[in-house]
Order: structure tokens, then sequence, then C-alpha cells
């Protein structure tokens, strides 16, 4: 059992508390996790990875275990205390971001 | 008694306004989806209950959602939108190819007919159609297949397909608008596009009988009269009487011809509403008098109209999608604007009431007229 937890909007979004839960079988990786979370909350397609190209968008960050596993391979093993459910996974908005207004100059 | 329904997108939420055919008290719900960009809301002609709304943000992307009860509840449907086979290139702001990369949902256009289909116009530039009510969407390649797709560019705001006209007397017509490439026009159902773009005269291009390249920010028709169009382009306020094969400059007497809405009385097809705007590097009105300019001749002689807007230090600007009317007698017009204002005038605009004056940047203004 891998413990997620996700920010506010995605909270409102997938109608979930602070935290979710996600089973993963085989290796558990960003990619895996993620796979898992968006099975399970399919309204979440979209908006941590980009639907054409799965990268992780440019303002979602992944920590874990207090280190920053944002540019880690999305295949590398997450650490242990994840995939134990010692700690969780943790999906944070970063603090930049939004988008200007429809404007032509 | 019959009611309106205002359906508006702001830079953090929607907000849903009724009130009866009076107009002149409101009940506002919202924010729904608080926090994230709603860059248009619109319900479906043939079920009033069917709306889509565009919901982003600069963090989590691009996602859409549907409700079926008129804006009390909404659920997320299908965001994936993939560009039909190889993405090719458009012109970056520098000259150089670049990419075509999705961004966004500008513009959502129910069907006339079918309320499972609607249109979605997104950044960057493309026409995507889904037929079973927002779950998947299909791209409709034509339009950027037309051949000029690779010499598209953006304007600031990006390279979006803001404006989807469709036409009532011929289900085959739709008209689009893309900034900064210009007015397409398909007549065989979205197969195949063609530019509509002659007799815009824009600054800095050097052609002027460039076929793409006009920053075109908004187009409207009236049902009755498909084949007449009223366009706000950048600068100059055009209008077309041959289903935009031609267009002619009717800016007039207007104290600026800068703007970004352009939207046609319900009952009155020579009657058209624009929001003058100083220029392209001070978007707000002008002497910081909000107004709104009416023509009741399709152009050419343009009437102030200022009661109930604000006389004085009003720097706001008024967005692309961001005027509607309804279709009582008389026509109701509304209008939104960057300081968060929405104002609603019950007699086509002789006289103006703010409904909202303090919800986030005001991005898209869509009404129902509701049996």
């Amino acid at each position: 059992m891998i413990r997620v937890v996700l920010p506010a909007h995605l909270r409102n979004l997938s109608k979930t508390g602070g935290e979710v839960t996600v089973e993963v079988s085989g290796a558990v990786t960003q990619r895996s996790v993620l796979d898992a979370l968006e099975a399970q909350y399919p309204m979440l397609g979209g908006t941590l990875r980009d639907h054409a190209t799965q990268q992780r968008r440019p303002f979602v960050r992944f920590f874990a275990c207090g280190e920053d596993l944002s540019h880690e391979s999305p295949d590398a093993p997450l650490p242990p205390e994840v995939a134990s459910g010692k700690e969780p996974f943790l999906v944070i908005g970063a603090i930049a971001g939004g988008a200007g207004l429809q404007t032509c100059a | 008694m019959s009611r309106v329904r205002v359906l508006v997108g702001t830079r953090k939420g929607a907000f849903v306004m009724e009130s009866d055919g009076k107009r002149e008290k409101w009940e506002i719900t919202g924010p729904h989806f608080a926090g994230w960009e709603l860059y248009h809301i619109k319900g479906s002609p043939v079920d009033p209950n069917r709306l889509y709304a565009s919901q982003s943000s600069g963090w989590f992307g691009q996602l859409m959602q549907r409700s079926d009860d008129g804006g009390k509840t909404w659920q997320p449907v299908g965001n994936k939108f993939v560009y039909d086979g190889v993405p090719g290139t458009h012109q970056w702001y520098d000259g150089t190819p670049h990419p075509w990369e999705f961004k966004r949902v500008w513009h959502v256009e129910p069907s006339l007919t079918d309320p499972d289909t609607v249109y979605a116009g997104i950044e960057d530039a493309a026409i995507f159609r889904s037929t079973d009510a927002g779950q998947s969407w299909q791209e409709l390649p034509g339009l950027r297949g037309h051949g000029s797709g690779p010499k598209w560019q953006p304007g600031a705001g990006g390279m979006c397909l803001h404006t989807i006209i469709l036409d009532r007397s011929n289900p085959q017509r739709m008209y689009i608008a893309i900034s900064a490439a210009g007015a397409f026009r398909t007549d065989d159902g979205g197969a195949t596009w063609k530019p509509i773009n002659k007799g815009l005269h824009s600054q800095y291009i050097p052609d002027p009988n460039a076929e793409v390249g006009h920053c075109v920010h908004h187009v409207a028709m009236h049902p009755s009269r498909p084949g007449v169009l009223f366009m706000q382009k950048h600068w100059d306020v055009m209008r077309s009487d041959d289903a935009g094969d031609s267009w002619h400059e009717v800016s007039g007497n207007l104290p600026t011809d800068f703007g970004f809405v352009i939207d046609v009385h319900a009952h009155e097809p020579e009657t058209v509403y624009v929001v003058p705007i100083k220029s392209d590097s001070e978007h707000f009105p002008l002497d910081g008098k909000l107004r709104v300019y009416r023509s009741r001749t399709g152009g050419n002689d343009w009437q102030e109209l200022s009661k109930g807007l604000p006389e004085s230090d009003c720097y706001v600007n008024v967005l692309r999608d961001a005027m509607s009317v309804d279709s009582l007698d008389k026509c109701g017009v509304y209008f939104g604007t960057t300081g968060g204002q929405v104002f609603a005038s019950a007699d086509a605009g002789d006289n103006w009431t703010a409904i909202a004056r303090h919800l986030p940047a005001v991005l898209s203004v869509e009404v129902q007229t509701l049996p």
C-alpha cells in the first residue's frame, strides 16, 4: 500500500481527503505510483503528467522522505519507506506558475 | 416568465447568476472550481441544463467539466486533446519553426442540434470535437492541414483558437478565428477550411493582402443573417456581407477602434456592440471612462452608451469572450471586466447595472435565456 498526499486542488477534484492509498504491483516507482493513482482516480489524468508526452508538469513536484524526487527518472525506485507505506509520496504544486490573461498586445 | 442565466468564467473560478425576466435581482452561486481559471463556459442551445466548461491552471493543466443540471453540479469529463497525426510546426515569435503543443481550451461551442456534440477551440490553435458529451475529443485536422499552418504565429496571449461560430441555416458551415492567424471558414462540416481574411489590413504585416497573420480578436454573427459577420480585429472593427470572403472597415466614429469584444443584438441584426479600448499598449478604456458603443446601422455610426457605467478612474479591460446577449424583449446585454465587474443592461444598452462588482478578473460571459 502506497500513501499519496495530493495538493488541495487535486483533492477537491478527486473528492478525496488528505491522503489516498494505492496498490502497486511490481516495482514502486514514480511511474507505477502515478499509473495506479490515475487508474483509481481517472479525473487526475493529465493533471500531473502531460497526456501526450507523459512528462511531469513543470510546476508539479514530487517529494518523499524530505527529498525532492522531481528530477529523478520516473522509473527509478522510490525510497523503501514509500514502498512500505511508512512515508507518503507527496505531490506538491510548486510556488510558481499561473497563466497570463487572454490578451494580445 | 422567462429566466436568464449568466455563466461567468474568471481567473479564479466560475460563477452562475440567475434572474427572472425583469433582470433586476440576481442570485449568484460560486465560485465553482475555486482557484482555477475558467476560460469559458457555455450551455447547449437544445438542452439548457447541459453546460460545458473549460477549467485550467498553470500547475495542473487542462480539465473539462460538464453539468447536466444547469451548473448546480459538475463532473469532470475527457481532457485528452491530442493532435491528429504528427503535429508539425508553426511559426514562433522569432520566426523559427515551433512544434504544435497543446496548452489549454479557450472556447467551447455546443452544437446547435445535439447536446452531446461540442466543439473546443484550443491553444496552440486547433479545433476539436466531442460527440459523446465531452468524454473524448478528436481534432478536425483539416484546419491545421490547410497549408498555411506553418506560417501561423502566436499573439501575445498565445496562439489560440478563440472563436467558433456555427451556422443554423447550414450545418456544414462554421467559422473560427485564431490570434494571430486570422479567420477561417469551412463549408463541408470541418473537413476543409479556407482563410477568410481578404480586406483585413494589419500594421507591420508587409504584405497588405496576406492570407494569414492577422490578429483577429473576436467575430460575431446574428443567427438570422449567417452571411453577415462583424469582427473586432486588434485594431479596426470590420464587417463582411459575403460570409467572410471580403471585409470592409466599419470603425466609423469610434473614439478608438482597438478592442476585444463584439456582439450583435438578439433581435436586430444591424445592431452591434463593442467596447473600445485605448490601444494595444494600454489595455483600458479611454480617459478611465468605461463605455459600450452601439451601432444600429451595422457599423460606421456608433453611439456611446454610458448610463450606469463607471465615469472615471476605470482602468479595466473587457476580454474577447466576455460579452453576450439574452433573447428577451428588450434584449439584455452583458459584459465582464478584468476588474471583476459584471455589467448588465436590460434595455439593449441604454442603462447599465453592475450585477457583480468584486469577482476575480472575468475571462468570459455567456448568457442563456431559459423558458
